[in-house]
């Protein structure tokens, strides 16, 4: 199971926006990557991008503070479970999931489309 | 010649200083490009009115044909093309109907395919074309429905353009020869007249001011006039009397002689500076 997380600029904490997030944060079978995110510079369709490459990343689960109903659609279509996250750290998210406490995302927000 | 009117916010006049331009001259094309929310037909009440549908192109996928080589993906720089268990997905809403997809596919699996978005209402009031976009509630862009309004153009047309200065409204005024900006003389009102200054200074276009609800002039405004070297065309005063006219929807130049005098003068004043 590969999964993956929003991660900041300290590379250590949940980033509260998925679509220009700077990099993600993969852990596949105990292994963690931290990777650039393709879609932080993009100037529209950020989160349809950001979402292109979690899909061709071949993850299986993403845990995110909030997620567009663009997005959403993609990760549904994909087959990749979304959940809420309930921490600071991405370290404590990853843990709470292992042991089966993080609750499922089902709420979507319409896109901000460059506001803030 | 077309002049556009346009201002920063909303319910600084623009509509009521386009149909009234319309109204004031002897014969007008008048375009309400303000498609999410036309209201010059309110005023107008135009008869004989004949209405067409304005369509927007969507990529539609041929799967058989489809090989999976993501060109298409690729290829949208607005990120509106997704390829998800092993087909490819639009967005409509994010898609600006651009036609690259189906062209860079080399297996010709791409056809556009047309999508209703809006309609275009056209008629006669008196002496004035009425040309109404009106956008479909839920579509993201009232650009395609622009467009198509604004081919109605003919003689001398009054463009009453949407609010703010994003794209509907660069849009609306590419073709204008001469922008009337209406502002409100207040702080806020000056903050957005600015911001639409800024956009028709950038697109080179000729423009001039109305000043609409003026009780006192706003300092502000009158030296940035000053120094821009911008022509103040009139000046509406805050008067309830125009404001109740306009709540009955009823357009001021055609029943008051000195408002039909003034929106004739600015006419007069724009034809002679073009």
């Amino acid at each position: 199971m590969k999964i993956a997380v929003p991660l900041d600029e300290n590379k250590k904490d949940v980033c509260i926006v998925l679509a220009r997030t700077p990099y993600f944060l993969f852990r596949e079978n105990g292994n963690d990557a931290i990777v650039p995110n393709p879609a932080a510079q993009a100037q529209g369709g950020a989160g349809i991008q950001a979402a292109q490459f979690l899909v061709d990343s071949q993850a299986d689960a993403l845990i995110t503070v909030r997620c567009g109903q663009n997005a959403a659609q993609v990760f549904q279509a994909a087959g990749i479970k979304l959940y809420k996250s309930a921490n600071k750290a991405a370290a404590d998210d990853l843990a709470a999931l292992e042991q089966g406490t993080l609750e499922e995302l089902t709420q979507f927000h319409g896109g901000y489309h460059g506001i803030q | 010649m077309k002049i556009a009117c346009l201002s920063g916010k909303g319910g600084a006049g623009k509509t009521l200083t386009a149909v009234n331009l319309a109204a004031a001259a002897e014969k007008a094309v008048y375009i309400d490009c303000d498609v999410e929310e036309p209201n010059g037909r309110l005023f107008f009440r135009p008869d004989h009115v004949e209405t067409e549908t304005v369509c927007s192109l969507l990529p539609e996928f041929d799967a058989g044909a489809c090989t999976g080589c993501r060109e298409c993906v690729q290829f949208c720089r607005f990120h509106a093309l997704m390829y998800v268990k092993d087909k490819p997905m639009v967005f409509s809403e994010v898609c600006h109907s651009c036609g690259g997809c189906s062209l860079v596919c080399p297996k010709k699996a791409i056809t556009e395919k047309k999508k209703p978005i809006g309609i275009l209402e056209t008629g006669d009031s008196q002496t004035v074309r009425v040309v109404t976009g009106i956008l479909n509630p839920g579509e993201a862009s009232g650009v395609p429905v622009i467009r198509e309004a604004l081919k109605k153009a003919e003689g001398l047309t009054i463009i009453d353009c949407p609010p703010g200065s994003a794209c509907s409204v660069m849009e609306s005024v590419m073709d204008a020869d001469f922008c009337i900006l209406v502002a409100e003389p207040t702080a806020f009102g000056f903050h957005n007249f600015q911001m639409v200054f800024q956009l028709v200074s950038l697109l080179g276009k000729k423009c001039g001011v109305v000043i609409n609800k003026q009780e006192a002039p706003w300092e502000p405004l009158e030296r940035f006039c000053r120094d821009q070297g911008l022509p103040i065309l009139a000046r509406i005063p805050y008067d309830p009397q125009i404001a109740a006219m306009a709540s009955d929807g009823r357009i001021v130049s055609r029943e008051d002689p000195r408002l039909r005098e003034m929106f004739s003068h600015i006419l007069h004043t724009i034809g002679g500076s073009l």
